[in-house]
C-alpha cells in the first residue's frame, strides 16, 4: 500500500467552543487496516473530536483529508459511518425495521444482510422486539449491527464499549479486527478503561484543553 | 480493500423514509388523530360560540376553517424534528449519501400528509357545521390544498431552527404565526372575495407560486437551519 493515501488525516485540527479551546491543535492518520484510539478523561474532547471529523459540527481550525481528498459531504457520505451516543434507533419499530431503514439510506455492504447482521450482534430471535422494550446493551448491539451493515470503510465509534457486557466488549473486538482485515478503518474513543482489539492500533491522547501527540 | 456495498439514490433514500414515517403513524395512530379532533374542537366552540346565526356563521365560515386548519398544522409542528433530533436520527441523515434538503423534502410531506390532510378531508363537514354556502366549497379546498404544504415547509423551518430548544412549543408558535401571515390572508381572502363576488383566481395563483417557490427554497434553509441546530 506505497502509493495509497490514507484513509482519514488531519492536519492541525482544532475545535473553540465560546473562544475556549477544547482539543487541538491536532494531526492524526488512520491507514487502512489500522484502528486509531483516541484516549481521554471525560470532557477531554473526544466525542467533540468524532462529531468534528464526521462532519457534524465545523472545525475551527485545520482540515481534514479523506482517501486524499478534502472532506465534505460526498466523501464523508461514502466512507464514514458513525456510531454516536444517540443510537438513532427508533423505539416504536422492531430491530430488523429499523435496520432496514438505516440500510436504505445509508446503503448496505455487498452480501451483508440485516437478519445475519443481527445474528452477528447477538441478537438472533429479537427480530420483531420493538426496540423500546430493549436493554441499553442491547440497543447498543443494535447501533453496532448498523456500523457492521455500512459499507463504507471507516468507522467512527464514539465509546462502542458502553453499556455492554464481557461478551459484548469481545464483540466490538472481533468486529474491529474483521473490518479492519477486509481493509476498513475505525476510529475509537474510550476513557481507557477496556481492552483494546489486537489489531495495528495508533493512539492519540487527548487532555481538557491541551494536546498530546500521535505515537505510532 | 472492502466489498463495495450499494449506495442508496434519491428514490430509495426517499421510498426507505416514507416506509419508517408510515410505520410510525401506524404504531401511534391515536396520536395521528390528533390534529383532526383539534380543528374539529376548534370549529364546534366557534359555532357555539356564534350562537344559532347561520348568516353571522356563513359570514365568517372561510376564515374560523382557516384557522381551525392552520392552528392544527401548527400544534402538529413540534413533532417534525424532535424526536429524530433527540434518538440522533438527524446526526445520520447528514452522513446519507442524498443531500439533507432532500430527505427534509421527503420527510416534511409525509408530515404533510398524515397531519394536515386529514383535516382538508375533514373540511367539507367542518363547512358544512359552519354553515359555508355550497358553491364556495370547491374553492375553500382549493385554498387548502395549495395553502396547506405552503405551511408546512414554512413550519419547517421555524421547527429546524428550535429543534434544539427543549419545551420550545410556544416559541415555535411565536416564530412561525408571522410568517404564516401571507398564506392566511390569500387563503382565506380568496374565499372571502368570491363570497364578495370578486374574483379569486388571482389570490390562488398567489398561493401557488408561493407554494413552488417554498418547494425550492424551504428545504434548503431547514437543511441548514439543523446543520445549526446540531453544531
Amino acid at each position: 500500500m506505497l502509493n495509497t493515501p490514507p484513509l482519514l488525516a488531519a492536519r492541525g485540527l482544532s475545535f473553540h467552543r465560546n473562544d475556549e479551546p477544547v482539543f487541538g491543535p491536532l494531526d492524526l492518520q488512520v491507514d487502512a487496516g489500522e484502528a486509531l484510539l483516541v484516549q481521554g478523561d471525560n470532557g477531554a474532547g473526544k466525542t467533540t473530536l468524532l462529531r468534528v471529523l464526521a462532519g457534524l459540527v465545523r472545525a475551527s481550525g485545520g482540515d481534514v483529508e479523506i482517501d486524499g481528498r478534502p472532506a465534505g459531504h460526498r466523501e464523508r457520505a461514502q466512507f464514514v459511518a458513525y456510531l454516536s451516543h444517540l443510537p438513532a434507533l427508533k423505539g416504536d419499530l422492531d430491530t430488523l425495521e429499523n435496520l432496514n431503514f438505516l440500510c436504505g439510506l445509508h446503503g448496505r455492504r455487498a452480501r451483508q444482510m440485516p437478519g445475519n447482521a443481527l445474528a452477528i450482534v447477538g441478537l438472533a430471535g429479537y427480530e420483531d422486539t420493538l426496540v423500546r422494550q430493549l436493554s441499553a446493551g442491547q440497543k447498543r448491539r443494535l447501533a453496532l449491527a448498523r456500523i457492521w451493515l455500512s459499507p463504507a470503510p471507516l468507522w467512527l465509534l464514539d465509546e462502542p464499549y458502553a453499556n455492554l457486557d464481557l461478551d459484548g466488549i469481545n464483540l466490538v473486538n472481533r468486529m474491529i479486527s474483521a473490518h479492519l482485515r477486509a481493509g476498513g478503518a475505525a476510529l475509537v474513543t474510550t476513557h481507557g478503561a477496556y481492552a483494546a482489539p489486537p489489531v495495528r492500533t495508533r493512539l492519540v491522547q487527548l487532555q481538557p484543553a491541551a494536546l498530546a501527540g500521535d505515537p505510532p | 480493500m472492502i466489498a463495495p456495498g450499494t449506495q442508496p439514490g434519491l428514490w430509495q433514500t426517499a421510498r426507505a423514509l416514507v416506509a419508517r414515517d408510515l410505520r410510525l403513524l401506524w404504531r401511534r395512530r391515536g396520536d395521528a388523530l390528533q390534529p383532526v379532533m383539534f380543528a374539529l374542537l376548534v370549529v364546534v366552540l366557534f359555532a357555539l360560540a356564534l350562537g344559532r346565526d347561520p348568516d353571522a356563521m356563513a359570514r365568517v365560515a372561510a376564515a374560523v376553517l382557516w384557522l381551525a386548519v392552520l392552528l392544527a398544522g401548527q400544534l402538529a409542528l413540534d413533532s417534525l424534528f424532535r424526536s429524530d433530533a433527540e434518538d440522533g436520527s438527524l446526526e445520520q441523515w447528514l452522513l446519507a449519501p442524498v443531500p439533507l434538503a432532500w430527505l427534509v423534502l421527503v420527510r416534511i410531506l409525509v408530515h404533510w400528509a398524515t397531519t394536515a390532510l386529514p383535516v382538508v378531508v375533514l373540511a367539507p363537514l367542518l363547512a358544512e357545521m359552519l354553515h359555508l354556502p355550497h358553491d364556495q366549497l370547491p374553492l375553500l379546498l382549493a385554498s387548502l390544498l395549495l395553502g396547506t404544504p405552503l405551511l408546512s415547509l414554512i413550519g419547517g423551518v421555524v421547527a429546524a431552527l428550535t429543534v434544539s430548544i427543549r419545551r420550545s412549543g410556544i416559541l415555535v408558535a411565536l416564530l412561525a404565526l408571522p410568517l404564516y401571515v401571507p398564506v392566511l390572508v390569500f387563503g382565506a381572502g380568496s374565499v372571502n372575495a368570491a363570497a364578495r363576488g370578486q374574483d379569486p383566481v388571482g389570490a390562488l395563483l398567489l398561493l401557488a407560486a408561493g407554494l413552488v417557490v417554498a418547494l425550492v427554497l424551504a428545504p434548503l434553509a431547514t437543511a441548514a437551519a439543523i446543520r445549526i441546530s446540531l453544531n
